[in-house]
């Protein structure tokens, strides 16, 4: 993996994420307004007019770099719409930091917006341009439920064990989001419920997939070597990677619906850029992409957090619990945070933004230091990947 | 020799049985079965099953097809062009559709037969609920390829005709059923025209006595009849008792199921009454025994599925179900179509010259070895493949949900994520065996979405799949 890195070279100086979950009485144009103005906030005295170039990141909820400048009434600033699946926030978030690396700009903002309830459907719902009508177009949750058999499979577990692991997953992530304020469920919700829940794909019940909801969320970044003049908790870039792959999942037999080659991918990319060689011990806390309970799992493997088919294990002992020995999804995770596409991978960093700075409550990690983000868009064999790590320390 | 070189039949998979149409309405109980197009098929897919074997690698290449039913999918465009697609047909083959009348069937075959030629005959049958059309009716295909030489499996003899016009049976175009005048009338209408056409086919072929015989009509009393004008031995049960009768489709039915069973050497006598008599006398060859059609009528009869009659009303149209709350499927792009035409109605994917990497759909470029254009394209429509992994899918719309989508690993090599038809979800495993199937699978804008499917398929086919 041929990248360099920008390693302690930009730093975040504010972040502003609004409440997720069901804003009917806010339009997306309302959620830029909110997010915006509580980073902007977040930096006494520090205007919109000196904020020198955006990236804004959305799926659907507007076209063009215009869905925020039309919003904010950007003083004739460039703005670039970023669209990359669920992993939009995180590559509006990557490229902001470019430019300001590249030394282009000193101050940029990224920012991601996702209106989803306006839709009235059921789930995530993608329009594509038109074509010959044979690709298989399931549900966002059947192409992941296509994980769950096949874990099992290959490690030997029967359906039983395996609908208790994810459970155990989504009863951890509700458990944190009720700790937090912003989150879209807020309601610890009993093992029994989560694995009792109406089947929605496969082994997946309504409880296995993660909240649609509104909202937004925006970072302020700066050189790095200018943070401290912003505030004296900056949260400086450790690595930033990125895996677009080349979809061999679909087409290739040898792909076993266990793991995310792209996933690996990145974060073996993303660890050589920080120097870390040991995830399991040396990254404090992680929010991950847990769009379905059966994706956290992979991950944690694919991330090198537990040994290949051990996952499970780990999950069953609490490793990846708030007061565990790698606390994964500490604000609640896609699962009890909600999932407005083009905030979350900005939803993410906002956490490790809070618990860097040692401001997230009840759900505070002790001691952390460093932090993961993974952000994954498309399907099992066949999508992109996010992996940053961000720190409260140079060096 | 001049005949019928191959054949091959198509019975969709779903039963409903007599008693359950019965039960539902509240009506007394009825006996028997009829075949049912699933919500995914119609006459163009179910034209495609039954002629799929037909065209295999080393058949002769039909000039010509044929394609008859009352129930096309498509007016004005031609049905008969998709079928030409997905059965990879060369593009110099005139291909044409006989359609709207029961019988449009002997057209086809008529058809066919003069020009060596593909003769497809399908039929799904509706009628309003509770009618008698709707439980003696059934849906399914049969298909021959005509020829000359010594590979002819049933030489064609002799044919003669009547024909009169009188109101037996008529459909106004768009009404899903039929109206019918009183018994009797067809009754006595028919029997002079029939006495004609079949005394006039035996003359001319020689024929005193047929070994076999197989009657076709929309007009029950008529076709039984006839029938009784023959010795009970050349006519043992017929399909109207578990498959039902199968309009422009039940005379090709009736023949294939006694093509699988007739010896050598053997008369048969075809009769249709429909507007009129057709008589076809076809005596068959030595060559039948190693040319039957892969699967029999009366196999494919044995390995039906029960469906409600929910099911039905809802496959058909009549019971419009509340939906789940997500978008409606988008209309296939025409032009985005007929590029793929080869992918979409063929399954024809593509191999890599380089490190035989199979593609399915067709790629420019190996997704191993990265080679640009360099592939041999290759149709998978036949090859069976096995479940790698799947998922029930019970928020997506379907007719027929849950959905079952599963991704499949073909034997040779290559992988296709796609749904599965005809499926027990409870039955679904990894490592599960599926055969290929072409499937409408969905309609958007008056636009028949045609793609492929995979179907688990017993070992007992499997197998004769494998040893072929």
């Amino acid at each position: 993996m041929a990248s360099n890195g920008i390693r302690d070279r930009v730093a975040v100086v504010g972040m502003g994420c609004t409440a997720f979950g069901e804003h009917w009485d806010k339009s997306a144009s309302d959620l830029l307004i909110d997010a915006a103005s509580e980073c902007f906030a977040a930096v006494p005295g520090l205007t919109q007019n000196e904020v020198d170039a955006y990236w804004l990141g959305t799926l659907g909820s507007g076209s063009s770099g215009l869905t925020l400048s039309r919003a904010l009434k950007i003083d004739y600033r460039p703005v670039t719409r970023v669209e990359n699946f669920c992993a939009t926030g995180s590559e509006a978030f990557r490229n902001a930091c470019y430019a300001v690396a590249s030394g282009a700009y000193d101050r940029v903002m990224a920012i991601g917006v996702e209106k989803l309830k306006d839709s009235g459907f059921s789930g995530l719902t993608s329009a594509r341009p038109p074509d010959d009508g044979t690709a298989y177009s399931g549900t966002a949750p059947a192409a992941f439920s296509l994980l769950a058999p096949a874990y099992c499979r290959r490690y030997g577990i029967d359906e039983n064990a395996m609908k208790e692991i994810i459970t155990r997953i989504a009863w951890k992530n509700h458990q944190n989001g009720a700790l937090n304020p912003r989150a879209q469920f807020r309601t610890p919700v009993s093992k029994e419920t989560i694995a009792g829940s109406p089947r929605v794909a496969g082994m997946l019940g309504i409880y296995d997939c993660s909240g649609v909801s509104d909202g937004a969320a925006a970072a302020l970044i700066v050189r790095a070597e200018d943070a401290r003049d912003y505030t004296d908790h900056p949260m400086y870039v450790k690595a930033l990677a990125f895996v677009a792959g080349p979809a061999a999942g679909p087409l290739s037999p040898e792909y076993d619906y266990t793991t995310f080659e792209e996933v690996v991918r990145c974060a073996a990319d993303a660890y050589a850029q920080a120097g870390i060689r040991e995830p399991r011990r040396e990254i404090s806390m992680a929010e991950v992409h847990d769009c379905f309970t059966p994706t956290e799992l992979v991950l944690m493997e694919d991330l090198g957090f537990s040994e290949r088919g051990q996952a499970w294990r780990d999950v069953l002992d609490g490793f990846f619990d708030l007061d565990g020995g790698l606390p994964v999804n500490p604000d609640g995770g896609l699962k009890s945070f909600g999932h407005p596409i083009g905030a979350s991978g900005l939803r993410m960093l906002f956490e490790m933004w809070l618990q860097l700075r040692g401001e997230a409550g009840e759900r505070q990690v002790p001691e952390a230091t460093l932090g993961l983000t993974h952000n994954l868009g498309g399907s099992p064999g066949d999508c992109v990947s996010f992996v940053g790590i961000v720190g409260g320390e140079l060096g | 020799m001049h005949g019928i070189l191959r054949y091959g039949a198509y019975l969709p998979a779903a039963r409903l049985s007599r008693a359950e149409i019965a039960s539902s309405l509240g009506a007394p109980p009825l006996q028997g079965s009829r075949t049912v197009a699933a919500y995914d098929e119609d006459t163009t897919s179910l034209a495609v099953e039954a002629a799929r074997s037909l065209v295999v690698d080393g058949a002769p290449r039909p000039a010509t097809l044929h394609f008859a039913t009352t129930a096309p999918a498509y007016a004005d465009k031609t049905n008969a062009t998709a079928i030409h697609a997905a059965l990879g047909l060369d593009a110099h083959c005139f291909a044409v559709d006989s359609v709207g009348a029961v019988r449009s069937g002997v057209g086809a075959l008529c058809g066919a037969a003069q020009t060596a030629g593909l003769a497809v005959l399908s039929d799904i049958r509706t009628g309003l609920p509770g009618s008698a059309d709707e439980q003696s009716g059934g849906d399914g295909a049969a298909a021959f390829l005509f020829g000359d030489g010594e590979d002819v499996i049933a030489e064609f003899c002799s044919m003669a005709s009547a024909t009169a016009e009188f109101l037996d049976r008529w459909r106004v175009p768009g009404e899903l059923h039929s109206r019918v005048w009183e018994e009797r009338f067809g009754a006595q209408m028919y029997a002079p025209l029939v006495r004609d056409a079949v005394g006039r086919a035996l003359e001319a072929a020689g024929v005193t006595q047929p070994d076999r015989i197989v009657v076709s009509s929309p007009h029950a009393r008529a076709a039984r009849a006839t029938l009784a004008m023959f010795p009970a031995a050349s006519h043992p049960e017929g399909l109207e008792e578990t498959a039902g009768y199968s309009g422009a489709a039940h005379a090709g039915l009736g023949l294939a199921d006694t093509l699988d069973r007739a010896h050598a050497g053997q008369t048969i006598l075809l009769v249709v009454a429909s507007d009129g008599c057709d008589a076809l006398v076809l005596r068959t060859t030595a060559a039948l025994d190693a040319r039957r059609a892969p699967r029999s009528v009366r196999a494919q009869l044995a390995a039906g599925r029960p469906i409600s009659y929910s099911s039905y009303l809802t496959w058909r149209g009549l019971l419009r179900r509340e939906a789940p709350r997500r978008p409606d499927p988008a209309m296939p792009a025409p032009p985005a179509s007929a590029r793929r035409e080869p992918w979409k109605f063929g399954l024809v994917g593509s191999r890599c010259r380089r490190c035989s990497t199979a593609h399915l759909p067709p790629a420019r470029v190996c997704v191993r070895c990265q080679a640009v254009d360099e592939m041999n394209p290759e149709r998978f429509a036949e090859s069976r493949a096995r479940v790698a992994t799947f998922a029930i899918d019970h928020l997506a719309w379907s007719m027929a949900p849950p959905v079952v989508a599963a991704v499949v690993d073909f034997d040779g090599g290559g992988r296709l994520l796609c749904e599965l038809a005809d499926v027990d979800p409870a039955q679904v495993r990894i490592g599960t065996r599926v055969a290929m199937t072409f499937r409408r699978l969905y309609t958007a804008d008056g636009v028949h979405n045609y793609f492929w499917k995979a179907r688990p398929v017993e070992d007992e086919e499997d197998g004769e799949q494998r040893h072929s």
